[in-house]
Formats: C-alpha cells, structure tokens, sequence
C-alpha cells in the first residue's frame, strides 16, 4: 500500500516536534512546515515569547532535521494578517474579547495549510494537540485528549468536519510530561522548551497596550447600569468582561461592594459596571454554529456540557440549534463571560460544535 | 537515488581536490613560519597560488586569498570605495540584478558611508544596458569610485560583456563577480583588463571555506580583517594551506576539463529545456540563450508555485533551487528576475536548474516523468490566476 503523506505543522515547540516524530514512527511520509506568520519578522517574530519568533523556525528546523524529514517554510503571513489579527482587532473594535487561536485554527492550520497540502498531494496535517480523533460511522468526531490539564479540544471546536477528517494529533492519548520525556529520548532539544502562552503576535505581551496603539486610547465614560457616569476609561477595549482591578472609579460604590465590568459598549464608547451578581450568566447564545459531527436536529433540547473558556470547567446544561444559534441553557450561572468568546458544546467527552458567543443573559 | 541539479548552489568536490585536502591536512606547518616546517607548507601555497592564476590569467601576486566569495567581494567593494571616497569618489555603478554579496555591502556602504548608487537595468533577457551605462559613466565620471557587474548570473546564467564595460569604464576601477564563470567558461583577468575579481572554490569542485579576490597589482586598498596581514597586507589570517591547495586542484582540473565539460554540460541543459518544454507547454526560460553558462537554466512554470515545486520534486528525489531570495527561511520574489521584468507572481513560479557534468540523461528523463504532475499539483496549491 502507499504510504499516506502528510504534512507536520512545527511551531518549533515540543509538541509538534514528537507529533511529528510520532507520524514518520506510525508509517506516514512526513514533510515538516513552519508557518511563518508575519511579512515583517522583526514586527511579530521578536523576542523568544509567543511561537513564531526566528529562532522558533529554527528550532522546528533542527527539529526536523533530528527527526530526519524535509523542513519547508510556508510564508503565510498574508493569511494569518487577515483570518486573525484583523479579525482581532475587528472584535475588539465592536466590544466582543476574541480568541484568536481559533481562529488561527480555523483559518491558517485546517483551512490554508491543510488546502494547500491537498492540493499538493498530501493526505493530511500533522500538529501537537492535545486532543483526539475518531472514526465514527459519520465520519471522523473529535474528543477530548486523554490529560485533561492539557486538552485543547476547546481551540479545535472550530473545524467542520472536513477539516477534522484531515487532521491528525498524535498526542492525543499523551500527558505533556510524558511528550517531554519523549522528545527527550528521540534527541529533540526542544524537550524543555517552556510552552508558549502568550498570544503570538503580541510578543510584549502586553495586550492592552498592543490594542491602544492600533486602536487609539480614546477616553470615555465608566457607567453604572443605570447610566451613572463613575470614571473614565482609556480605551475602551482593553477592557475584559467580568475585570475588577484597573477601574480607577471616583465615585465609590454605596454598598462598598466591589464593581466589575458588565458590558463594553463601543458605539457610545463606554464602559458599564456593577455588582458581581449582575455578571451572572445562564443562558449563552453563540454564532455561527461549527458542526464537529452530526448536526443536532432543530430546537431539539439535548443534554451536554458547555466549555466557554479554554481550559475552563466543563458547565452541565441543556443546549440547542434553533436553526440559526447554538443556545446553552446552564444547570448552574458562570460569571464574567464576555461576548466574543467560543461556547463549545460537549457530549461527555466528543466536542458537538461550537459558536461565537453573541449574546449571554 | 537523488538527482542533484543544484550545482550553482554547490557541487561535490573532485577526488584531486579532496586528496589535495587530506594530505595538506596531514602536514604541519603555518605557512608564515621561517622554520622549515613552515618553508615547505608556503611552497606548496605559492604554487598553488601560481596554479590559481594561470587558471584566470593573472599574475600569482594577484590573488589574494579569502574565506568565501562573500568577503571577497566585501573586500573589494568596500576596499575599493573607501580608497576612492578620500578623493571625493562616492558614486558606485551596479546592476540591478547583482548576488546579494554584490547588492548588499553597497547597499551597506549607501548607509553607512554615504556612498551613492546608480543601478544600471537589465533587459528582459538579464543584459545589461550598455546606454544607462555610457551615460552614467559620461555624467559622473570624476565621481564614481567604482564599477561592479557580475560576470554571469548566478540566477539565469546570463553573461554580460564585462569587456565593453571595461572599455567604456577607461580609467574607473571595474570589479567583477566571476563566481559562476570561472572554471565554466573562458575567463581572463588580463584580457577583461578587470580591476577586481571574486571567484571561490566550492563551485567547481574544490572544497567549502576558500576563495580569492583577483586585484591588480599595486593597487593598495582598505582591508576589512586587520592582523597578521599575510596576504598582501590586504587580509589578515592564518593561511588555510590544504584548502588553497585544494583550491588550486580544482581550478587546474576544470581548466583542463573546461572545453569538453562545458559542452557536455551545454547539451544536458539543451536536452533539460527541450524536455521540460515538452511536459509543460507554456514553461519558458528566462534570460539570454546565446550568451549564457553552459550548466545554469532558469525555468518559469506560470501560476505554479516554486515553493511548491522546490517540495514536490524533493519528494521525488530531485533537488533544484528557487532561485529566490530567502529571507528568514520566507521565499521573496527574486530581484534579479524582478530587474529582467518578470511580475512577482512570476518570479514565485521559476525554479533554477544547475547542472554538472556529472548529471545525466536518464536523470533528466526521470525529471521528465514527474515535472507535469508537480507543476499540475503546484499550481492547484499556488491560488495563483
């Protein structure tokens, strides 16, 4: 039989580097890409944070060469300005906190690397997630990795199924001590490379900061619920739902409860505050709804859980497709969950779907 | 079995130059030493030296030995500027299509020095503009410190008239980047009547790590390595004995080979075009066919991708080269394909053939059982219209 060719996305971390290990071991031909992501690599590429700097590429390039396979570099630097950081600004412009390590998988690792790897002949994309796949009888559905500290089923839930059915993750049925122990052994010397939490292309990680340079700091109001003007801001998107410290209000509050952030409201650019259980959450809208299976039959109430953070609880609920959102109904309210975000929808361990948060009641 | 047709990039070394290597290696001695260890070492070199020469038709006290051609000509662009620029010469004639090792330290030298650059264009098939050359030359000649124009191209292969530019340069210093052309084609320093020469061992078959910058005799410029001065007081550093040595091997083998290697290679390359052609009708070479190296070709595959293409054929044993610039591992459109015309989604659609004369027919033919099916392939992942 012919061997299955797939390309590995290498970060020039530890993971994709024993992912990628793991692949050429499980019998695929494996060509190794990095994904340069800016045009400027001064601009992004600073720096050892974040997971595209110059000596991250070449890490994955040394990486690639003790694995034995072919290292390319894939400039795609356009697709990632467009698909996620204008996006992210575009977000934060209209109030809404983004993800954008969704995004980037959504659009640069399963939509522009996995295309072009089709198109070139290969079968599929290799990278280090955690999380797994399986084949069902409706093709392949994605789940849960087996350490749960580790999972990032949460930032896959952006694939449709096609996507899924290219994708790969060897590490799946792995716990990240175990990939170091394992990088280690092959000879990789990534294996105590520390993990990148920053957001990429934000190297100072001062993400505040990177917004109010690209977005201006225009002052404006700080608000009670019933429109009281508190304070003021610098910038109204450096605000996060459910964020308490950093308000600088002047007019204290009566109760002496402390204030957080309810709602960012860029048209009027102002910023709304109130009590903590005013951030109480029970009910979660998101949009447009990604199918990682078979697509729930509409306004059929279903059981499951919901995730709205990366890494955060798993949230039991009731959910539904009404034909044009993901609705949540949770067992028990969140607090602080800002619009913008994913809602991912679970049953047990398989991912049902995802949704941008649009709207929380 | 991997077919390599990246012989510009680098070529194997030959037995003579690799044995040439090893048993200099064996031998102690710096050859800077008054002793006679290091008498017999410096005997060796200056034959060497004196080989390398008659090889290019210069006087041995001509050659000065460098790591790379890199610095070679490092060495002579900026030698020969900040002689000229004591006398208020700060202008610096160039093409536009030069290697980076040319471009970029007169580009440093713009920066940093406050030198002034006139980039003489190409033509679509990469010759040079003899008009914007006679009328630089007639504009500024009491200020132009020196003239660089590569002797071929390392991209195209294309080989410009270094002898006419001498001529019309009369008393203006002229150097010239031979890398691609010594040891490939007929090459005289004396009859070029250049000033300045770079020409490096690993491209015909001597090892990594040594070349020479040919300079006229007399002429006393700025080194860049400041030290023991041995050679000709113009660059600093121990004498690297087994690879000049080497060097020098190689240079005599080609020399010898150059009229029966050269043809062969010419028809290898004939036989790749005709066969790419035939696979991929609307494929076309770029840069001049009548003046050009024997081994290098230059092949543009519209709406393909050379990125692409570079991946495919390396999963099918076959290694060429982009032929673009590379910047932080990232494919830039290539400047020299740029200056010739070609748009950028052109340039990203051309891949460079360089052959030796150890390639084969059967190797072409296998390049030409795959090349459709990699272009097809290439072109569905480029998105290019």
């Amino acid at each position: 039989m012919k061997k299955l060719k797939v390309i590995a996305a290498m970060s020039g971390g530890v993971d994709s580097a024993v992912a990628a290990a793991r692949a050429v071991d499980a019998g695929y031909e494996v060509v190794g890409v990095h994904l340069a992501l800016s045009s400027n690599p001064k601009k992004y590429r600073s720096g050892a944070r974040g997971c595209c700097t110059i000596e991250d590429s070449h890490d994955a390039r040394r990486a690639a060469d003790v694995i034995g396979i072919p290292f390319y570099i894939w400039d795609m630097a356009e697709e990632f300005h467009k698909g996620v950081v204008e996006n992210f600004l575009s977000e934060y412009q209209s109030g809404r906190t983004p993800n954008p390590c969704l995004r980037c998988n959504e659009k640069i690792k399963f939509e522009a690397v996995l295309d072009r790897a089709k198109a070139l002949g290969f079968d599929g994309v290799v990278t280090g997630h955690y999380a797994i796949t399986k084949d069902s009888p409706n093709g392949k559905t994605l789940h849960r990795a087996a350490d749960i500290d580790k999972d990032q089923s949460y930032v896959l839930a952006v694939l449709r199924t096609d996507q899924i059915a290219g994708a790969i993750f060897p590490l799946g049925d792995t716990v990240k001590t175990d990939t170091r122990k394992e990088a280690k052994e092959r000879g990789l010397f990534v294996a105590n490379k520390p993990d990148s939490h920053d957001i990429c292309f934000v190297p100072s990680g001062d993400n505040a900061g990177w917004l109010r340079e690209r977005l201006g700091s225009e002052t404006g109001d700080i608000v009670d619920q019933s429109g009281k003007k508190l304070g003021e801001h610098k910038g109204a998107y450096t605000y996060t739902i459910g964020q308490r410290r950093g308000l600088a209000l002047t007019v204290p509050d009566p109760t002496g409860e402390p204030r957080y952030v309810l709602k960012i409201e860029p048209k009027s650019n102002t910023v709304v505050v109130g009590s903590h259980d005013a951030l109480a959450v029970s009910t979660i809208s998101a949009t447009p709804p990604t199918w990682c299976g078979p697509i729930p039959e509409v306004n059929k109430n279903l059981r499951g859980f919901a995730q709205v953070r990366a890494h955060g609880e798993a949230l039991a609920c009731d959910y539904k497709f009404d034909g044009t959102n993901l609705i949540a109904y949770l067992d028990e309210p969140v607090f602080g969950l800002a619009t913008g975000q994913a809602l991912v929808i679970y049953d047990n361990d398989r991912v049902v779907g995802s949704g941008t948060i649009c709207e929380t009641i | 079995m991997s077919i390599y047709f990246d012989h510009a990039a680098t070529t194997p070394i030959s037995d003579l130059a690799l044995s040439a290597l090893t048993d200099a290696a064996k031998k102690l001695g710096n050859a800077s030493s008054l002793h006679s260890a290091g008498r017999s070492v410096r005997k060796e070199l200056e034959a060497a030296r004196e080989q390398i020469a008659a090889t290019i038709d210069c006087a041995p006290s001509e050659v000065i030995f460098t790591g790379t051609g890199t610095e070679a000509n490092n060495l002579a662009i900026k030698g020969l500027y900040w002689k000229a620029a004591k006398s208020g010469k700060k202008i610096v004639v160039t093409s536009t299509f030069e290697h980076h090792a040319v471009m970029d330290p007169i580009l440093w030298l713009a920066e940093h020095e406050g030198a002034q650059i006139i980039q003489l264009d190409v033509d679509r098939n990469g010759v040079l503009n003899f008009d914007t050359l006679n009328k630089a030359i007639a504009e500024n000649r009491e200020k132009i410190a020196f003239i660089s124009i590569m002797h071929s191209n390392n991209e195209v292969g294309t080989v410009q008239d270094i002898a006419q530019v001498v001529r019309l340069a009369g008393d203006i210093p002229v150097h010239s980047d031979c890398v691609q052309s010594f040891g490939k084609m007929e090459l005289s320093f004396n009859e070029l009547g250049l000033t300045a020469a770079t020409i490096s061992a690993h491209k015909i078959g001597g090892p990594l790590g040594v070349a020479a910058l040919i300079l006229k005799k007399g002429l006393d410029i700025e080194p860049i390595l400041h030290g023991g001065g041995q050679e000709r007081d113009l660059r600093s550093g121990t004498f690297n004995a087994p690879s000049i040595l080497a060097f020098a091997a190689a240079a005599k083998e080609s020399r010898s080979k150059l009229g029966e290697r050269s043809t062969a290679v010419r028809k290898l390359k004939q036989q790749l075009i005709q066969v790419v052609k035939e696979k991929v009708a609307d494929a076309w070479v770029n840069g001049n066919q009548t003046n050009t190296l024997p081994g290098i070709v230059s092949i543009t595959f519209p709406r393909s991708d050379s990125e692409g293409l570079l991946l495919l054929l390396d999963s099918e044993g076959i290694a060429c080269s982009t032929g673009s610039a590379c910047s932080a591992g990232v494919q830039r459109p290539s400047h020299v394909l740029l200056a010739m015309g070609l748009s950028e989604d052109e340039t990203t659609s051309t891949l460079r053939f360089s052959l030796s004369y150890s390639n084969t027919i059967a190797e072409i033919e296998k390049l030409g059982a795959v090349i459709a099916s990699v272009v097809e392939r290439s072109r569905a992942a480029s998105g290019k219209k």
